[in-house]
């Protein structure tokens, strides 16, 4: 359990090769308790790769990964598994498990790791559906939703035990700007309600505005640039620069 | 090249050693064991079933002109019982389910694996090995000697037919005929070795799913292999089984 003043999470020289490539370069990061962070970067840069060694599903070839001031990478799995009890990952391309339901997804995480009574999980896994605008999709089959529905059930399956620690990866990649906004709105409020802390990679800079107190650049393993949107707005690399002013993309 | 390939089959057995641990350890997950009991095994019921029957019928052709050579014909249901129960059941029942078996769980785990669900299972906090492979596993071991006993039956129930077509004979004094000589030493232990069968069958499989890579090119390549693989190693498994089973029982 994190004391006072312990970050939420903690990347310490965290350097990770794929053969010869080195993805993530020395990288170091702290994010405080309740904070929301914004990840940015080219595609290809290690955004995911990041995100992955946060929860502990890569670890690192050189240095540590610390969660609420537990090194992820050396906790055996049942000690793992207690730490990813507090922490929920939106994947990439959502992941959800295609042989049961999309309700059934969003319930998994209650099922296995809450003792409320099935009926209570069921209608807590069709208000998170509701949340991210998916109500009335419980019964149908992953495979038979779009790809932005895919994403905000994926989400809502994350934030089903009320995560302390939020990884979303893209959560508006294929949303049109309105759900965008909507899901920008959810995460915000969240945090605002919980004081869970994000750690958000996203592409779409006018929602890394909204939910980012802090954003952070990454370039070729490396954070670049770090601060709020204002200050990167000013920064000296013309890289970052031009990521904040390409404000429709995403 | 061959240290490479040491190195794999040093892997494979690791991961086979630890399904037999965790196998044994609780809290087990009896109610995915119990859907793929489902799936792997009441599913295979009519393909069992099927060529059980179909096996019967031609043995019994074969028993038949042999037997007929030497003026044994009394000896036709007893001769098939012996063949059907001490060989060709367990071996052609563990074959057929190397393919439907082996193909399913190889191609299911593969793509679960590529489209990042077993880190999706990983990051809700739950043990992707115990979730995914050994009640995979456990199904497989259990279902083995019980659809190897149902071949059993069809098979003689086919040469009945075969033998019934022929002489007319009732299938009380078939049956009765064909099970008189048979002993305990004839029966348990050709079936109990399809237990190892269906831990051959399953392990492999998994072993092959879980490591897939290379996208869907690979969940196809996983489950073809999982095939050729668990075929060979059940076909090497069973001399050593039978030596051992005359040497217990000569
Ligand atoms: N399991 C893996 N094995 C080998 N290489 C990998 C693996 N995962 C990622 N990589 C490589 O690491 C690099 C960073 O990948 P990552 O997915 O983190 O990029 P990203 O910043 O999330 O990009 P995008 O914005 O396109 O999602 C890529 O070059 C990728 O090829
Ligand atoms: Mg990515």
């Amino acid at each position: 359990m994190a004391t006072e003043g312990t970050p939420a999470v903690e990347l310490r020289h965290v350097t990770k090769r794929f053969g010869d490539r080195r993805v993530l370069d020395d990288l170091s990061l702290v994010v405080p308790a309740g904070r929301a962070v914004c990840v940015l970067g080219r595609s290809g840069t290690g955004k995911s790769v990041m995100l992955k060694h946060i929860i502990g599903l890569m670890r690192p070839d050189e240095g540590s990964v610390l969660v609420e001031g537990e090194d992820v990478t050396a906790l055996g799995p049942r000690e793992l598994a207690r730490v990813r009890q507090r922490m929920g990952m939106l994947f990439q391309h959502a992941a959800l498990f295609d042989s049961i339901t999309v309700g059934e997804n969003v319930a998994f995480p209650l099922r296995r790791h809450s003792k409320l009574p099935p009926r209570e999980i069921r209608e807590r896994a069709e208000a998170l559906l509701a949340d991210v605008g998916l109500a009335g999709e419980y019964e149908k089959m992953p495979a038979e939703l779009s790809g932005g529905m895919r994403k905000r059930a994926g989400l809502a399956r994350a934030l089903a035990l009320e995560p302390a620690i939020l990884l979303a990866d893209e959560p508006s990649t294929g949303l049109d700007p309105v759900t965008s906004g909507e899901i920008d709105r959810l995460l915000v409020e969240l945090r605002d309600r919980t004081g869970a802390t994000l750690i958000v990679v996203t592409h779409n800079i006018p929602s890394a505005r909204v939910i980012g107190d802090e954003l952070v650049f990454l370039h070729e393993g490396r954070i670049v640039a770090q601060g709020t949107a204002g200050e990167l707005d000013q920064s000296p690399i013309p890289l970052v620069r031009q990521f904040m002013q390409a404000e429709g993309a995403g | 090249m061959i240290v490479s390939w040491l190195e794999g089959v040093a892997r494979a057995a690791r991961f086979a050693g630890r399904v037999l641990v965790e196998a044994v350890r609780p809290p087990f997950e009896g109610r995915e064991t119990l859907r793929h009991l489902y799936e792997l095994g009441v599913r295979s019921v009519p393909l069992i079933a099927a060529a059980g029957f179909a096996v019967g019928v031609v043995l019994s052709m074969h028993t038949r002109s042999s037997m007929a050579r030497f003026g044994a014909e009394a000896l036709i249901p007893a001769g098939l019982a012996i063949v059907l129960i001490r060989e060709t059941g367990p071996l052609v029942s563990g074959l057929l389910l190397s393919g439907r078996i082996g193909a399913g769980i190889g191609a299911e785990l593969g793509a679960m694996k590529v489209t990042e669900q077993i880190d999706a299972l990983e990051a809700v906090a739950v043990d992707s090995f115990r979730y995914l492979v050994v009640t995979r596993v456990v199904a497989c071991v259990v279902a083995l000697p019980l659809l190897t006993t149902l071949m059993n039956f069809t098979g003689m129930l086919g040469g009945w037919v075969a033998e019934s077509i022929i002489t007319g004979m009732p299938i009380g004094t078939y049956f009765r005929q064909a099970f008189q000589p048979i002993q305990f030493s004839d029966l348990i232990p050709a079936t109990l070795k399809t237990t190892v069968f269906g831990f051959i069958i399953a392990t492999v499989a998994s072993y092959l799913g879980v490591n897939t890579t290379r996208g869907t090119e690979g969940v196809g390549q996983a489950s073809t292999r999982s095939v050729v693989a668990s075929s060979i190693l059940l076909i090497a498994t069973n001399v050593l089984l039978v030596r051992l089973i005359q040497f217990v029982y000569p």
